[in-house]
């Protein structure tokens, strides 16, 4: 029996499946070669797509950073704010307009430390909103000084001597804050991670999703760790483990890092509260 | 449920006033957080929103809440948030992003004693200068200084007004005294209320400017949802909205902001005047301080010193021009207000050396004694 | 690969088959889809693009139209289509 001849089909006036949700006059985007911002990005970009929820009905905003640079290459309604605000400004919008799909894309410089308390308190309200954490143990864009999720001991320009301080296990924080989904991938998983970020885009409530990225040009250099050491890291010394517990998911990748999806659970989320404890509509 | 407009006679305190202000001019979301001693603005909004399908929520600080009412305006709503000076002061970096991303909204100061926390439960107007350059970088402000209930009520409106018209953060500069204080406000039919929306965009959503100005300097606002697709930071921006970090691009984009203030003051500026036109001094004051200056100008008017009184609404942006041209006919000025020399200071400016210009001033807690006033009048002039 | 059993209907599966894309001017030649396509298909080019990076070239036509390369690229660089069958059409 002989092969048949194979035809190219090239989806049309689509170089790029993804153009339609770029803001392609503003490429090529700021990110460093081997940065997995831009990975991440197109992971949520695709989970955006995939949920054939109209582009219209979408809202991205994000902080200061290098990854909250991403709500400016996003074709859709997006927002640059100010340095860790971007929680309380979806807020306001899922608020003022619950039917908006809202999602966070910032980093973990933007979201833990200057935005932590916006972080928890969303959480707590089990605000319907979608956080994507790009976390690359470092603040990328100031030159590398030592973040709250550095790793103990770990070089920054401001720990040339090693971090003393201990980093922030964020999928513990998000959970015991009362966040309803939380799951941690790497950049290098992307399609668990598409997966993941189109089912917390879905998922009713707060859902918070951090994805480890290398940052090679200021994380990287200053603890001898090339683009492609992260990833072998990632791929070598990762296990995926659904359902762990979120006490054991510090991050150490002498031990092996836990993957997966942690939290998914059911909750009533605080526009839906709202609206029928105060504006008298019922849940369907 | 009652309806936005509570058309009637009420006996209310200032806070309350304010926020009927608020749904009288159709705020629709309201980001708040507790402060002594604007608590009341936020209490009644939580309990008066549902009313007419708006949304309250209590954010964790005032910089959250402040910025929610950021994310609410882009959903094409009319947003407030209410504080006091402590939240006052963290609510400044988001001011700026108000301004840079021209985005509606009201901001309502409740002045109590200060620095830090100073006298929560006692009244001042020692955030005038604040309000004016609290944020980093340059920009133009409207701020308007009620000196009752009854102007808290319409200032609000005039606030939303004029946020709405010129898409800008305004400021409300109440004060303890006023914002407790309970009299008589007037609430009229809502046929008789003037209210104004946001402008718009006609244009097809594709290759739209969301930043570029129409012909009053002020680009029609799309909202959230409506296919735009804009894009909004706090970077500089081009009329696009997209980030371009040079000096061409600033220098066009602070031009426009100042411009739309600066080239519409006429419209902006609103004054009052009582026996100013025989005056050869002139009492300037705002806000509850106005309240004493005028039984101040009664009195010097008594022991036979001409003056009289210019009352500020709009504080900010300063109206130069009205004391400037009192200057080529006065003898001069005092400045009456609750703190230790701040809108003299603007005063003097205008004055220029043409005449003197003193303060009557207050460290905070109570209002300027009209005795005080009265006898810097005579020691002066 | 020999199988120690094999399916009744090898001969008429169709392994799905795929063509690489590479948008060589917007590559920043981190080299991610090289090291992690499953079937070895890219190697780094000689040439140099407009930034001065080598972006990725098609070594062995060997791809499966898994997306990975897609997904992986920070940059929207690379893209795969399927091949499909003249007859299936």
């Amino acid at each position: 029996m002989g092969k048949p001849a194979l035809k190219e089909v090239i989806p049309e006036s689509h170089p790029h499946p993804l153009e339609d949700l770029v803001r392609m006059d503003r490429i090529p985007h700021i990110w460093c070669s081997g940065c997995g911002t831009g990975s991440i990005f197109t992971a949520c970009l695709t989970a955006m797509k995939n949920t054939g929820i109209d582009y219209n009905d979408f809202a991205m905003v994000s902080g200061i950073g290098c990854s909250g640079r991403g709500a400016g290459y996003i074709n859709i309604d997006s927002f640059h704010t100010t340095h860790g605000r971007a929680i309380p400004f979806a807020t306001g919008i899922k608020m003022a307009k619950p039917e908006t799909n809202v999602i966070v894309f910032s980093g973990d410089g933007d979201l833990f430390a200057i935005g932590g308390n916006h972080f928890i308190h969303a959480a707590r309200r089990n605000m319907d909103i979608t956080v994507i954490c790009v976390n690359n143990f470092i603040y990328g864009m100031t030159g590398g000084q030592a973040a709250a999720t550095t790793p103990h001991n770990a070089r920054s320009s401001t720990t040339m001597g090693g971090n003393p301080e201990s980093p922030f296990n964020l999928p513990l924080l998000a959970y015991a804050a009362g966040a309803t989904y939380v799951a941690r991938w790497t950049m290098l998983h992307s399609r668990d991670l598409t997966d993941s970020i189109e089912e917390a885009i879905n998922h009713k409530g707060f859902s918070f999703i951090e994805a480890l990225s290398p940052c090679p040009i200021n994380y990287g250099r200053r603890n001898k760790e090339k683009p492609l050491d992260s990833l072998k890291l990632y791929h070598d010394r990762t296990i995926i483990k659904n359902n762990a517990d979120p006490g054991e998911l510090a991050i150490d990748f002498r031990k092996k890092v836990i993957l997966g999806k942690f939290v998914d659970v059911e909750k009533p989320c605080h526009d839906e509260e709202y609206g029928r404890m105060y504006l008298g509509e019922t849940n369907e | 449920m009652k309806p936005a407009v509570l058309t009637g006679k009420h006996f209310i305190n200032g806070d309350i006033a304010c926020a009927e202000g608020a749904i009288a001019a159709g705020c629709l979301f309201f980001g708040g957080y507790p402060i002594t001693p604007a608590t009341e603005v936020a209490e009644h909004m939580s309990e008066r929103l549902p009313h007419v399908g708006g949304t309250y929520i209590q954010m964790e600080d005032e910089i959250a809440a402040m910025t929610s009412i950021l994310g609410g305006a882009w959903t094409g709503k009319k947003t407030m948030t209410a504080t006091s000076g402590p939240g006052f002061s963290l609510m400044m970096e988001t001011v700026g992003l108000a301004v840079v991303t021209e985005t509606p909204c009201v901001v309502v100061n409740v002045q109590r004693g200060g620095p830090s926390t100073g006298l929560p439960t006692q009244g001042a107007q020692a955030d005038m200068m604040q309000a004016k350059w609290g944020s980093h970088g340059d920009y133009e402000i409207i701020a308007l200084a009620p000196s009752s209930p009854q102007e808290m009520f319409d200032l609000t409106i005039t606030a939303f007004n004029l946020s709405e018209k010129y898409r800008t953060p305004v400021f409300i500069m109440s004060d303890e005294i006023v914002g407790h204080m309970s009299e008589k406000v007037v609430i009229p039919e809502p046929e008789a209320i003037k209210t104004f929306s946001r402008v718009a965009p006609d244009q097809p959503t594709e290759n739209f400017l969301p930043f570029k100005p129409g012909p009053n300097g002020v680009a029609p606002m799309p909202a959230i949802g409506e296919g735009y697709k804009v894009h909004v930071t706090g970077l500089t921006h081009d009329e696009k909205g997209y980030p371009v970090m040079s000096v061409d691009t600033q220098a066009e984009m602070m031009e426009r902001l100042m411009g739309k203030i600066r080239n519409n003051l006429d419209d902006i500026i609103m004054t009052e005047s009582y026996l100013l036109e025989d005056a050869e001094v002139v009492v300037v004051s705002y806000g509850v301080s106005s309240r004493t200056s005028y039984t101040a100008v009664d009195m010097a008017r008594k022991q036979g010193i001409k003056a009289g009184l210019l009352r500020l609404i709009t504080v900010w942006p300063f109206p130069d021009q009205i004391i400037k041209d009192l200057a080529l006919r006065v003898k001069g000025f005092v400045t009456v207000e609750i703190n230790m020399g701040q809108i003299s200071r603007e005063v003097e400016r205008c004055a220029g050396y043409r005449v003197p210009s003193y303060l009557a001033g207050h460290p905070g807690g109570a209002v300027v004694p009209p005795e005080e006033v009265v006898q810097i009048l005579k020691e002066a002039f | 690969m020999k199988y120690w059993r094999v399916p009744l209907d090898l001969d008429e599966v169709q392994v799905t088959r795929g063509v690489v894309h590479i948008i060589e001017d917007r590559c920043k030649g981190c080299g991610y889809c090289i090291e992690y396509c499953s079937r070895g298909v890219l190697e780094f080019s000689k040439e140099f693009n407009k930034n001065g990076y080598h972006p990725p070239r098609v070594k062995a036509e060997d791809c499966l139209n898994c997306h990975y390369c897609e997904l992986l690229c920070p940059e929207f660089a690379i893209f795969s289509t399927e091949l499909v069958a003249e007859t299936a059409v």
